[in-house]
């Protein structure tokens, strides 16, 4: 992919992101914090080439660490944001 | 997720060498993945969609980090899936451990953590640029180390990606240490602080372009020092109260973090997702900013609330009304209408759940009870939201400012807990007050007020005096908020 290409993507995304972000209730707002915590943990994915390659160790151990630091904010962020929606509920009547 | 079969190594180009040929199933996939972030954030338009959304991100992640590992010649996997469990573990137990008033501080972490995990796989692209596919097979390789140049603009990329993810680590390490309370709420102040941050800046800037033709370590070791220099310089100046704007900024730091490096991997899914979660943050800052009335650049620029007076010294003390909780009670049973204020105060106190169950004894009543949430109230946008979650508050009785304010005129009682600053009417009235100009609620035109405080000393954190202790129809409740609430509960029995 051309750098251009990659840069629309990257403006549409953000246009996107704007219209997705305001429709968001405020209340929800420490939950969305939460889920885009975990969701930019999708770095993971330079994080696994990293380590994946072998021919450097560095690189390697640099990867496995980030994997780590990556995977925490997945895991902790998904569990977290779900915690929290749970808590939300209508009233009984 | 689609079948995995198409995803099989040996059906694709070898990645590893040549990083960017697209394999159109790859493509897709991380496409797949970038949607389904969008719809998990779509998802919390409203709590009933929520959990879907939720979902979608996770599915997205697993799609990402799949097609990844199916895509790419693995030499550790075993260490790759350790890595994760050891990882995914931790991040478990602390989200099922955590204390919801605990929130703002654990976000702080994890923002820290995305800042981190950027830096290290900036280092890795740095020191295998191979593995990444971003070497310039055209140039000479006489100033790289290996003899490996990398791609000018992948240069500029990863110099970027690793600079902002330095300064999301160490700034939000600032801020997790300042809501955790392990480092005082007040700012620090340092001589010519801007100086030394453009300063900074500027040299973080120049040696991006630098690193473009010299790539030695030293270049790139600097960014990331400077980076992480900056991070710590530009949270420091910043107080307490504009912790919630400080976090929701380090958020959008870390989605635009994220989205550098995924340009540098040419990655769909990352570009997407920084793209999200950075104009997410940038929207979050712009909605504290706007319901503080103050510009992002003055919260940037810190030092609001270093020169709050301490508890009202030389100034004359104005009479006010002190009521028990049995006072309380009594007026709460008669009214008719209840619009409860909570603020940072209630967190602290962990009175939700008595404020809970004395909304339940009045409803039982038949008294109306609504709830008014300021945005900035707690330390993170929502807190209180969920908070009054955590206790059970159903949140169709959980309103915002905007939508309650007009309501305060037909309210007989406005009972505030652990508020201040949202409630002064000096926001509305007083051009010289550090808050002027900023959306309060109308409490004035209740009935009659409640206000609980643990004492008479303290001010909000604009350390300005506030007007409606001292009106007609307000009594004050002076005592530790949790206890005063549930003497309420008792006395209503």
């Amino acid at each position: 992919m051309d750098f251009i290409s990659i840069l629309s993507i990257f403006v549409l995304a953000c246009f996107v992101g704007y219209y997705v972000v305001w429709s968001v209730t405020p209340a929800l707002h420490t939950p969305l914090m939460a889920v885009t915590n975990a969701i930019s943990s999708v770095i993971i994915v330079g994080a696994l080439i990293a380590a994946a390659a072998a021919e450097v160790p560095g690189a390697k151990w640099l990867g496995l660490a980030a994997i780590v630091l990556a995977s925490i904010n997945i895991f902790g962020g998904f569990a977290v944001t779900a915690r929290m929606l749970k808590m939300y509920r209508k009233k009984e009547r | 997720m689609a079948a995995p079969a198409v995803y099989a190594p040996e059906n694709l180009p070898a990645i590893t060498d040549a990083a960017h040929a697209v394999n159109p199933w790859v493509a897709l996939a991380y496409l797949a993945s970038g949607v389904l972030f969008i719809l998990a954030l779509r998802g919390l338009s409203h709590p009933s969609t929520s959990r879907a959304g939720n979902r979608y991100g996770m599915i997205g992640m697993a799609i990402a980090v799949v097609t990844t590992l199916l895509t790419h010649e693995i030499a550790s996997l075993p260490e790759i899936l350790i890595a994760i469990a050891i990882g995914g573990g931790i991040g478990f137990v602390i989200a099922q451990r955590i204390a919801m008033t605990a929130m703002p501080q654990l976000v702080a972490a994890f923002h820290s953590l995305v800042g981190m995990a950027a830096v290290l796989v900036g280092a890795a692209a740095y020191l295998n640029p191979e593995a990444f596919g971003i070497v310039d097979t055209a140039s000479d390789a006489a100033y790289a180390p290996g003899g490996t140049p990398i791609l000018l603009q992948s240069a500029i990329e990863l110099g970027l990606g690793v600079a902002i993810g330095a300064i999301t680590f160490s700034g939000s390490v600032i801020a997790f240490l300042k809501l955790n309370g392990n480092m005082g709420g007040k700012p620090i102040l340092l001589p010519a602080r801007h100086l030394i941050n453009l300063g900074t800046l500027a040299a973080i800037l120049g040696l991006v372009g630098y690193f473009t033709f010299d790539q030695s370590p030293w270049v790139f070791w600097t960014i990331a020092a400077l980076a992480f220099l900056i991070g710590f310089l530009l949270i420091i100046p910043i107080g307490g109260a504009d912790m919630p704007v400080v976090v929701s900024m380090l958020n959008s730091y870390s989605g635009w973090a994220a989205a550098a490096m995924g340009f540098t991997l040419h990655n769909t899914a990352m570009i997407i997702t920084g793209a999200l979660v950075g104009s997410s943050g940038a929207i979050l800052s712009y909605i504290m900013c706007r319901a503080m009335n103050r510009s992002f650049l003055s919260v940037i620029a810190g030092g609001f609330g270093a020169e709050a007076i301490p508890g009202g010294e030389a100034k004359e003390q104005r009479p006010f009304k002190q009521g028990s909780a049995e006072d309380a009670a009594f007026i709460l049973e008669q009214a008719e209408k209840v619009i409860i204020i909570p603020g940072y105060g209630m967190a602290v106190a962990q009175a939700q759940h008595a404020l809970r169950e004395m909304a339940d004894k009045l409803k039982a009543k038949g008294v109306e009870v609504k709830y008014a949430i300021h945005p900035v109230a707690g330390r993170m946008p929502g807190h209180m939201n969920v908070l009054l979650a955590e206790a059970q508050v159903p949140y169709d009785e959980v309103f915002e400012l905007e939508d309650i304010n007009s309501e305060f005129a037909q309210a007989d009682v406005a009972f505030i807990i652990g508020a201040n600053d949202v409630v002064n009417p000096a926001a509305k009235t007083d051009k010289a007050s550090p808050i002027y100009g900023m959306p309060v609620f109308d409490v004035d035109k209740a009935k009659q007020v409640f206000f609980i405080k643990r004492s008479m000393g303290g001010v909000g954190y604009a350390g300005v005096d506030n007007d409606v202790f001292y009106m007609e129809q307000t009594m004050m409740l002076l005592a530790d908020a949790k206890k005063m609430v549930e003497d309420i509960v008792k006395a209503l029995d």
